[in-house]
Formats: structure tokens, sequence, C-alpha cells
């Protein structure tokens, strides 16, 4: 295999991400749903970040534009931006015990959270207030679990 | 990395300043329909696996449901069906007759419009606006603007148009307006949607308006959005503000907002259908029921 593994785990994890973000969910948990595509960006320029870094980040994010229906560019920004903050950091990053590096991924994510809000106040109207913020919160509930999730299937997999 | 090309910094800034660029020419040139079209195609699979679930759902409940309740439906429907064909032999002769007045009284003659049924994908755009997506796109003729009904009134119109799906407004989005009249008196308004899906207001009726609780509000055609008398909802709570120059009226959408699978997208611009749509001649205004659904998309 090339430097870094294998490509196709790694894009069966995108398709899955891609469709947990538009996934129908029950009612008011649809304000929880977690930002599953910038954290699957953030796993994977952390663990790789000179094989995923920003370009491809930015890609995906035009990908999810699309899928959501969003102003064309408005998640390739945030998730460019998330990786990048990842890849800076990325060192740091996984040295940390995992309750530092959960609050770190929490940090991340509501930069994500609120450069989105940011956009989407300047290209329309922002509705829902202070519930826009619950998505960093899913995001630091399930990083821990998501975490182990991958370290144990997935980059084996990458890797083997 | 940081042996070959810019370096990090550099990379994000560029690639933030092409994403503005992006953004300010989608929303505010509209110049990236193409390139949109051409990624969805990408997507598509994507929108279709979210769905399979409750698709498979439905199918299970429709496999397993009991004979005698098949049976029920089947008897219920069939009651139903009888009653709307007496009502449709009469709804023709009075359309006809409709024409002959119009004709007299020299007005163009109203074209019956032209359905088709599409199929709601269960997928969540964003828990903030009332979006949905539908599986009828461009390649069957759908277009920006086009109206979106179910069996009891208006229920929104598409914003976006793709090969093979669509994204559609609710009429409760919160920047949704809708052009309506009262059945009842044809006074006009304007109803805009509030964020849920069971209400929609009137804020520009005075407080001496002649509206009254219950009032049917069909929607007015104009502005040219919407086929003009189709329901659009039913006036649940009138609060006339003496200190205010308007009063207070919300409406209740009559088509369910949330809970259809399935939606009627109209046709009803005669300038646009036959353009748009090749296989659908535009109706003859001597023969306007010749326009009765014509095909029948489901799954």
């Amino acid at each position: 295999m090339s430097r870094g593994g294998r490509f196709w785990p790694v894009a069966v994890v995108l398709v899955i991400t891609l469709s947990l973000e538009v996934a129908p969910l029950p009612g008011p948990m649809e304000y929880w749903r977690a930002p599953w595509v910038a954290l699957a960006v953030i796993y994977w320029s952390m663990r790789q970040p000179g094989r995923y870094g920003v370009g491809t980040a930015w890609a995906i994010g035009l990908v999810l534009d699309v899928l959501k229906g969003t102003v064309l560019g408005e998640h390739a920004l945030m998730l460019a931006i998330v990786a990048f903050l990842t890849i800076k950091f990325c060192q740091r990053l996984r040295v940390f015990p995992i309750w530092q590096q959960t609050a770190a991924i929490g940090a991340i994510a509501a930069v994500y959270v609120l450069i989105g809000v940011w956009i989407d106040g300047m290209t329309g109207d922002v509705e829902g207030g202070l519930l826009r913020l619950l998505p960093i919160f899913s995001a630091i509930l399930v990083w821990p679990p998501l975490r182990w999730v991958s370290n144990r299937l997935i980059t084996p997999l990458v890797e083997a | 990395m940081f042996l070959r090309g810019p370096s990090l910094g550099t990379r994000v800034i560029l690639l933030g300043i092409f994403s503005v660029l992006l953004m300010y020419l989608d929303h505010r040139e509209d110049h990236l329909g193409a390139f949109r079209n051409a990624l969805s195609v990408a997507v598509y699979p994507v929108r279709v696996a979210v769905d399979l679930p409750s698709r498979g759902l439905g199918w299970m409940a429709e496999t397993v449901s009991s004979r005698d309740r098949l049976l029920d439906e089947n008897r219920r429907l069939r009651e139903e069906r009888l009653q709307f064909l007496a009502r449709l032999q009469r709804m023709e002769a009075l359309q006809a007759e409709n024409t002959r007045l119009r004709a007299l009284l020299d007005s163009t003659p109203r074209l019956a419009d032209r359905v088709l049924v599409a199929n709601i994908l269960s997928v969540d755009l964003d828990p903030f606006q009332h979006r949905l997506v539908i599986d009828k796109g461009s390649s069957d003729g759908a277009y920006i603007g086009q109206a979106m009904l179910d069996a009891d009134g208006i229920v929104g119109q598409i914003t976006r148009v793709e090969p093979y799906s669509s994204e559609a407004i609710l009429i409760s989005d919160p920047s949704h307006a809708t052009p309506i009249e009262v059945n009842r008196n044809g006074l006009r308004t304007i109803a805009l949607g509030t964020g849920d899906s069971s209400r929609v207001i009137l804020p520009f009726l005075p407080n001496n308006a002649d509206i009254q609780i219950d009032d049917l509000l069909v929607s007015s055609g104009l502005g040219g959005a919407f086929p003009p008398g189709y329901p659009v909802g039913r006036v649940v709570e009138i609060e006339r503000l003496p200190g205010e120059p308007f009063a207070r009226v919300i409406a209740e959408p009559t088509g369910a907002l949330n809970r259809e699978r399935e939606v009627l997208l109209v046709w009803h611009r005669a300038a646009r259908a036959p353009a748009e749509d090749p296989e659908s001649p535009s109706p003859a205004p001597d023969e306007p029921e010749s326009q009765a659904p014509q095909r029948v998309g489901t799954e």
C-alpha cells in the first residue's frame, strides 16, 4: 500500500458520516445532531496530517454543502479551518489524555459551529438561538466512543 | 508536508478566500448552478441511502399489515373514489360553464393544472429551516418556484432543482410568504411562516378587516408562484389589538406539512409548461379537463 495506508476505509467512513449528517432524527433529537463529518476530518487530520490536509477537508466541505443545500463554500470553509486547527495542534492533541483531548475537540467543534452560525447570519436569517450550540456538546459526548471505535476498528483496516 | 508547496497557513488562507468567493457567486449571483448540479449527482446516492431505512419500514408495515385491515382500507378507498368521481362529474360541467362564462366576459380562460406525484425523501437538511428534498428534479420537468400541494392544500414551493431531486421550502418556513385571499369575501393578504409547522401568521390585516375564525384561506395566485384557488389554511385565532395598526391573525395550514410522504407538483404556468416539459402539450382552452393527473409516479 502507498504511504499512509489504504484509502478505502477512509472513504467508507466519509460516506457513513455524510449519511449521518442528513439522516432523519426524531423530533428534538435533530438539534443534537453531532457534526459527524467535522469529527471525521479532525480524526484523520490528527492521525495523518500529511495525507489528509486542509485541501481534502475543503473538498469534502463542498460535497457537504451540496448535500445539505447550504451556500456553496460554507461547509468547505468551516472544514478547512477545522483541519487547519487540528493539524496545527496535532502533535499535542495526540499525546493529550482523553479528557483533555475531548475538551480540545470541543473547542474546535465550537469554532466550526460558530463559523457556521456566522455565515448563516450573513446569507440569511439565523433561527434557533442558543439551540444552535447544542452540536458542540454532542461532539464532546460522541468523541470518546468515536475515537475508541476508530482506533480499534478502522485504523487497523487502514494500516493493515 | 512543509517541504513542498505553500505552508499550511497560506493554504488555509487561500482556501478561505476561495470559499468566500464561492459563497458570493452562489448566494449573490447564482452562477454555480451547473457545478452544483454536477456535484448533486454524486451526493444523490447518499440521499437515497439515507431515505432507505424509513422506506423499508414503510414497506414492512405494508407487508405485514393484516388482511382485514387491507380489506378495510380498500373498501374505504373505493367509497371515497366513488364520492370523488361523482363530484368530478359535476366539476367538469361547472368547469365547462366557467370557461363559457369567462369567454362571454372576454377574460382569459383558466387553464387546468397538470400534476405529478413526488415522494419526499426523509433527509433532514437543517432543523431550523422548513425545507425538504423530493425525488423529482429537472429530468422530470420540475422548475424553481413550482408549487407543491398535498391532498388538503398548498405545502410549499421548489427552491432548487437538481437533475434527480429538488429542494423545496414549506409555507411554514419563517422566510416564506404565501399570497392568499379569504375564500368567503376575497380579502387579499399575505401569510408568513412562523417556523412552527402548524401555524402561519397573517400580519398585515387591519383591526377592522372582515375576517372570522374558521375562515378558509386560499391561494390568490398573485405573484404567480402558486396557482389560484387552492386551500392554504384555516383561521384559528384572531386578536384585535386596539393599540396596534394590525390585528394578530393566526391560521393553521390545511396541508399536512410535516406528516406527508408524498406531494403533488403542479404545472400551472401555461407559458412555462410546454417549454420545460415537451411531453405535455399546453392544454387547449376548449378542453381543460384533458389535463387531469397524467402520470402517477409512485414507488
